[in-house]
């Protein structure tokens, strides 16, 4: 904890002179913001430790101002703010199980899974016989996000994505 | 961190790191042998720790049950080498591992290779001067001409546009304050959880403004340091304010610590009170000092001079690499 935020240790390097006082200096990450800063501290300093944990929870639905998550061993539910949800919105499916870091059992941040299973809302209709997938096409998501998906591929259809790249993997077949 | 994506199991250098390794050590041992230096090995445990409340000791237990002797893993053999100086070896090298507990950072591995030896008769110049020999015959200076000496002083002078004998405690807490050093706790303020000594800005200064202007200078030796960063360094006759001790630098990474040695028994003994006061107001564990280096000044040392020398420091400059763990086989990470 510092300045009564939570962050994260990036590096940490100890600096000391031949005989006497060491330094660590530190590149810590605010958890808030995201932003990185460089502390130097004597060593033998202390801080608080900051109350964060990363768990696994189950995303219910979103009232367009909090997004809601349960615990699924407990069944307590969760809010989080916009700014926690952050771009992690545009993959979050309902049931589908994400990371979620909690800082004294408020959320900070939100994980998607490294796949989602998702459907075609909305892409152009593709050219029969295509089944390369060369050039590609853009598609709107039932999440509202839009990725590159290969010609063949029709509205109505669930497709699998790697939500850290955005990008497409497959079709995902019944 | 060299090869992070190595499996763990495997070295982190490749052969010719350790080639390079091998090969300086074979010719650090062939410079001493030309010059009658001889090659000693002493204890690596000791029933003694070392009371330098900046360097904290490895611990550990002969045996379990009752008769549980702590023993400690030595920082650096200088006591266990005095005993030999004491007892009439003359002058004496060793190679061995030296071990300090949270010394782990880009320079810095909690086990290390230290380089240590000390001179019969030699003063601290004259010790300059031989290290200065062993680095041409290492290939890491040029022959003939002279590694530049700067008083610490000049040096701060130098680098830092203050006189650090001059100074005092508030002028350097103004000082630091204009610096672009982002302290965690103003050193004036209640966060800072240990009051600030003299000698603490002085080596924050050291650290965070003169040694990261120093990245490109070549070699560098700073003598004649502050009395009250004289560890085992005679003061000198003509100034108390001064001790006998130097350090090398090689841009800007610390290289050796030298001393003209403190050969008063009395004066030996009430530095390792002081270190141990020093440790007891700053909450750390007792260290038991060394009585049988007290034992063996007040038996009767000649005048001589040493030196501890990182040698994997060293080899960093050989090989040109930022990091220690760059040269090492098994850094910490990986032992």
């Amino acid at each position: 904890m510092l300045d009564n935020d939570p962050y994260v240790i990036v590096e940490n390097d100890i600096v000391k002179p031949g005989k006497g006082q060491a330094f660590n200096r530190v590149k810590v990450r605010n958890l808030k913001t995201g932003r990185v800063i460089d502390r130097t501290f004597k060593s033998g300093e202390s801080v608080e430790a900051a109350d964060v944990i990363d768990t696994d929870m189950q995303y219910l639905y979103s009232d367009g101002e909090f997004w809601h998550f349960m615990d699924p061993d407990s069944y307590e539910q969760i809010a989080a703010s916009e700014a926690a949800v952050a771009d992690a919105a545009k993959w979050l499916k309902e049931q589908d199980t994400c990371a979620v870091t909690l800082w004294n059992g408020v959320p900070l941040s939100v994980t998607p899974p490294n796949f989602v299973e998702l459907e075609i809302t909305e892409t152009d209709p593709g050219l029969k016989g295509d089944t390369s997938g060369g050039g590609g096409k853009p598609a709107t998501l039932s999440t509202g996000a839009v990725v590159r998906v290969p010609l063949f591929i029709q509205i109505g259809e669930m497709i699998k994505v790697d939500t850290r790249t955005a990008e497409y993997v497959g079709r995902v077949k019944d | 961190m060299a090869n992070p994506q190595t499996p763990s199991w495997q070295p982190a250098i490749d052969l010719s790191m350790l080639q390079l390794r091998a090969q300086l050590l074979a010719r650090i041992r062939t410079f001493f042998a030309d010059r009658q230096v001889l090659e000693v090995e002493t204890p690596v445990l000791s029933h003694a720790g070392n009371p330098d409340p900046y360097i904290d000791s490895f611990s550990c237990h002969a045996a379990d049950g009752n008769n549980r002797q702590r023993l400690f893993l030595h920082t650096s053999p200088e006591f266990a080498m005095k005993r030999l100086l004491a007892a009439g070896s003359g002058s004496i090298y060793q190679i061995c591992k030296v071990f300090r507990r949270e010394e782990q950072g880009s320079l810095h591995n909690p086990e290390f290779t230290m380089l240590e030896w000390y001179r019969s008769g030699f003063d601290h110049q004259q010790l300059m001067d031989e290290i200065q020999a062993l680095l041409v015959a290492l290939d890491l200076h040029e022959q003939g001409t002279a590694i530049r000496r700067l008083s610490y002083r000049q040096w701060f002078l130098d680098y830092a546009g203050l006189d650090p004998f001059a100074v005092d405690q508030a002028q350097l807490l103004d000082y630091v304050r204009m610096q672009q050093i982002s302290l965690h706790a103003d050193p004036d303020q209640d966060l800072a959880q240990q009051p600030w000594l003299k000698d603490d800005y002085l080596a924050l200064i050291q650290t965070h403004i003169i040694e990261p202007k120093m990245s490109d200078a070549d070699l560098l030796f700073v003598y004649d340091f502050p009395a009250s960063q004289a560890s085992l360094a005679r003061i000198r006759d003509d100034d108390p304010n001064v001790a006998e001790r130097f350090e090398l630098y090689a841009g800007g990474i610390e290289l050796a610590n030298g001393f003209n040695e403190l050969t008063d028994a009395h004066e030996q003994h009430q530095r390792f009170l002081q270190e141990q006061a020093q440790r007891e107001r700053k909450g750390l564990n007792k260290v038991p000092f060394d009585q049988y280096v007290i034992d063996a000044l007040t038996a009767g040392m000649e005048a001589c001079a040493g030196v501890a020398l990182g040698f994997d420091r060293l080899l960093m400059l050989a090989a040109k690499k930022s990091s220690i763990q760059e040269v090492m086989p098994f850094p910490f990470e990986r032992v």
